[in-house]
């Protein structure tokens, strides 16, 4: 019962069975009460990262640029305008004037540049930051609103990631505290400030009266409409789902699938978006001998059901895999066709490579079982459930499934130790350089894929300043991986929201997280 | 007197070594480290560079071999100094100096709830002329303590706070936010109190004093009280330490249902996280208040009893407090 999981990477946009569209004309003032499922931990965004504190920071920080859920474009926010040079090593920003923190401070581009040096220099503690600025040279000031960033390696990646929180701006006296101190106060430019935070129990925000620097993307100008944030830290899911219905609550995050039918019944609105990023997948490990066999590799990727996984396991709001990244992710390319389901065509497959049924069942070849081991971790609640279903499914072909259930904590160490045959695994971000993450040969490779086109296309993608190119390079990224069967797609995360009839406007941002700025609630 | 102090203070530093020594073993076995939990934000999949990760260890000491690690943080207690937090940085005091009073409150309400509801239905179920009435009223304990204390708080808040609006469902918002908390966490502890002073009280009045009371022309209300329960006291009052134990044992379940602030809900995220300096943190802590709670019962035992004086050696020591998340 004590299940405070963070949900992998909750990140959500806004398509899906969104409902909180603004019911009327949108009113000053009020308390938003919203349950986080876990404590945040730290109120800094460019440290710790769990989908509950990007919750909370989002709200007291502003970024260089801001990310349109809807088509994935990198828009202004406090950057006015930008340039990239052509192999996306040199970032330029010009900044908007007139820009303050709440301590009164302005925000120029020296804060800019303190800030990018700080995250660099947090290192491993910028859970997320840390990886944004791989490669990162040096921020130089070329006049008060204006500064030039600088990579060893092409970043084509960076322009994505200052529309994060994690790249939020902090003030210079923020910036100045130790990392210990920063999680628990931070000053930031954003539309409403830290009133404060207490461990396992609450957050609380205050709105900034005098906000004006909103992103391009926001609804409204100005100062936000609420008066007030309360962010509650609620573990028990039953207790969200009770505190939602009885009117204790606005609106609660963690809403798991067997949820929804009875929130839907008492009349609340589900929010919901498909995260970006790696979908959930089967990721093959290449240096095992069965694996290795592409033949089996076909096998198990026609034997899947993803639908049928879908429709089981989790809710209308899920949606099936299309391609290694999910359908919100930035550059995503449509490989639904490829990854139909017949197993009519799987067992064609391993009869024709010599597979042959045993008295078992599961398929035999040269006296070796066509049996695998799969890892798995307990980061979203219906893993076993969908896992145990994709088992069966692989059965009907011959193949047998046996699944290892690790710790969260774990996780490493396993991806690591490659002492598995496929590795279930997502992974939440908007850009589609997350690929190479996790199918670089160069980076960690735990499914040690060799280098070759694939390492190529990445390569290409990391480097692309020009849109139109790099989503073309992307989209050739993912199209090898599925055609190589690398990895096995399933189905995508999503994050849904419950709110109640008389709470509006909390926007999904492109990384599926919240923006409270047009939020408002009606009497 | 002071001899028997001093023996007692050493048994009970005894207890915290032993509590901080069981805790550091235990999160040690525990699979994976603070640092990749942290880095893969409880995802198990991680983004940050690898060597970037190796550097936080080592800045957090957790690159040491173990024996030194659990050295160094040995000394480090014997100086006063419990750690940081290796989520967040803050220090283990200042994070126990936050949490130990709204737990402390809520323990302290619990018990005497508990007492008032365990003696209750103990005086009610041994003084009561009508069987059915003492059969119903006796088999309620062992009804309490079989029933989880999770399923008790979430029954409590679909009630009364679900259906009917009568009390907050999480919080630490005032009194009022107490009532559900306090009750969940006493039925348990009522129950063991209930069985226990029913017992003794049942003896007591069996002794052959009790027939001189009554020869003496002692109503039944006098000998109930006065007489039976002066002398079944005794084993409650040992257990009185035991419960306390388990108070804050059960506060861990009670605050992650209530979501309340304190030491329980600190307990379970710590060691989700494998935060092992919040951990022992907290273990140091709860040992150390079972011992002077041990202590306090030993002192004001004589007083209730003044044959104990002479022989008290034997009690209850105070095992290590377990962690349970």
């Amino acid at each position: 019962m004590l299940s405070t999981l963070v949900a992998v990477s909750a990140a959500a946009c806004s398509s899906g069975s969104s409902g909180s569209a603004s019911a009327g004309t949108p009113v000053s003032g009020g308390t938003l009460s919203f349950a986080l499922a876990s404590d945040p931990a730290c109120v800094d965004p460019q440290q710790f990262a769990s989908n509950d504190s990007i919750y909370v920071t989002r709200q007291l920080v502003d970024s260089l640029t801001d990310q349109d859920p809807k088509t994935g474009k990198i828009v202004p926010w406090i950057a006015s305008s930008w340039e990239v040079n052509s192999n996306a090593t040199q970032f330029t920003f010009h900044i908007r004037q007139g820009v303050t923190f709440s301590d009164g401070t302005p925000l120029n581009a020296q804060s800019v540049k303190d800030n990018f040096d700080a995250v660099h220099a947090l290192g491993a503690k910028a859970t997320l930051g840390s990886g944004y600025l791989i490669g990162y040279q040096d921020t130089t000031v070329l006049d008060p609103s204006t500064v030039r960033v600088d990579f060893s390696k092409p970043s084509a990646q960076f322009l994505q990631a200052t529309s994060t929180h994690s790249l939020g701006l902090l003030s210079e006296k923020t910036l100045a505290q130790t990392p210990a101190q920063r999680c628990q106060s931070v000053v930031g430019s954003g539309p409403f400030t830290l009133d404060h935070y207490t461990i396992n129990q609450e957050v609380v925000e205050n709105r900034r009266a005098n906000y004006d620097w909103g992103s391009s993307l926001f609804d409204h100008s100005g100062p936000a409409y609420l008066d007030k944030l309360v962010f509650k830290v609620i573990p028990e899911q039953s207790v969200r789902t009770g505190s939602l219905e009885s009117g204790q609550l606005d609106a609660i995050g963690g809403v798991a699938p067997d949820d929804e039918p009875g929130l839907k019944t008492a009349g609340f609105t589900l929010q919901s978006r498909v995260n970006p990023g790696i979908v959930f997948n089967l990721q093959a490990n290449l240096s095992r001998p069965i694996v290795s066999d592409t033949v089996v590799r076909q096998a198990i990727q026609k034997a899947i059901n993803r639908q049928q996984v879908v429709d089981t396991v989790l809710s209308p709001d899920f949606k099936a895999a299309t391609s290694i990244l999910s359908s919100s992710t930035l550059d995503y390319a449509n490989l639904g066709s490829e990854l139909a389901t017949d197993v009519a065509g799987a067992e064609k497959l391993l009869t024709d490579d010599g597979w042959v049924p045993g008295p078992d069942g599961i398929r035999v070849k040269n006296g070796q079982k066509l049996a695998l081991t799969a890892a798995w971790f307990s980061n979203f609640g219906p893993n076993q459930s969908s896992l145990e279903l994709i088992q069966q499914q692989l059965k009907t072909v011959g193949i047998q499934l046996t699944l290892k259930e690790y710790s969260i904590s774990q996780g490493t160490t396993v991806q690591k130790g490659g002492d598995w045959d496929l590795l279930w695994v997502n992974l939440t971000r908007a850009d589609p350089d997350i690929l190479r993450n996790n199918f670089s040969s160069s980076l960690t490779n735990y499914g040690r894929i060799p280098a070759g086109p694939l390492e190529n296309a990445l390569n290409a993608e990391a480097a692309d300043a020009d849109a139109t190119q790099r989503a073309t390079d992307a989209a050739s990224a993912q199209k090898l991986i599925v055609d190589n069967d690398y990895a096995f797609p399933v189905f995508e995360l999503t994050t849904i929201l419950g709110v109640s009839p008389k709470t509006h406007g909390i926007e999904f941002d492109a990384s599926s997280r919240l923006q409270f700025h047009d939020a408002w609630k009606s009497s | 007197m002071i001899r028997y102090l001093l023996s007692r203070l050493a048994q009970a530093i005894l207890v915290l070594w032993a509590a901080f020594t069981l805790s550091f073993v235990i999160l040690y076995a525990l699979p994976g480290d603070p640092v990749a939990i942290m880095t893969g934000a409880g995802t198990g999949q991680s983004t940050v560079d690898p060597a970037q990760v190796e550097a936080l260890r080592h800045q957090l000491g957790l690159d040491k071999p173990v024996p030194l690690q659990y050295w160094d943080r040995l000394v480090a207690a014997l100086h006063g100094d419990l750690g940081q937090s290796v989520t967040n940085g803050q220090t283990v005091f200042s994070v126990i100096g936050q949490n130990l009073p709204s737990t402390l409150l809520l323990t302290s309400l619990a018990l005497v709830v508990a007492v008032i509801l365990g003696g209750g239905l103990a005086m009610l179920a041994t003084y009561t002329r009508l069987s059915a009435l003492r059969q119903v009223l006796l088999s309620l304990p062992s009804f309490g303590v079989s029933v989880p204390t999770f399923w008790i708080g979430l029954l409590l808040v679909q009630l009364f706070s679900f259906r009917v609006h009568l009390f907050p469902a999480f919080g630490n918002g005032g009194p009022v936010s107490l009532v559900l908390p306090v009750i969940t966490l006493a039925v348990p502890c009522s129950a063991i109190i209930a069985q226990l002073l029913a017992r003794s009280m049942d003896t007591a009045l069996a002794e052959p004093y009790i027939e001189t009371a009554r020869a003496k022309g002692a109503g039944r209300v006098r000998i109930h009280l006065r007489h039976a329960l002066r002398n079944a006291i005794g084993p409650s009052l040992t257990m009185l330490a035991l419960i306390f134990g388990e108070l804050i044992t059960n506060a861990v379940v009670v605050e992650t249902v209530f979501s309340r602030q304190g030491l329980g809900s600190v307990t379970a995220a710590a060691v989700q996280a494998e935060n092992i300096p919040i951990v022992q943190g907290v273990v140091l802590v709860s040992a150390t208040i079972y011992a002077v709670v041990n202590l306090v019962v030993d002192v004001i035992y004589p007083l209730i009893d003044p044959r104990i004086v002479t022989r008290r050696s034997t009690r209850v020591s105070a095992p290590a407090v377990t962690v349970s998340a």
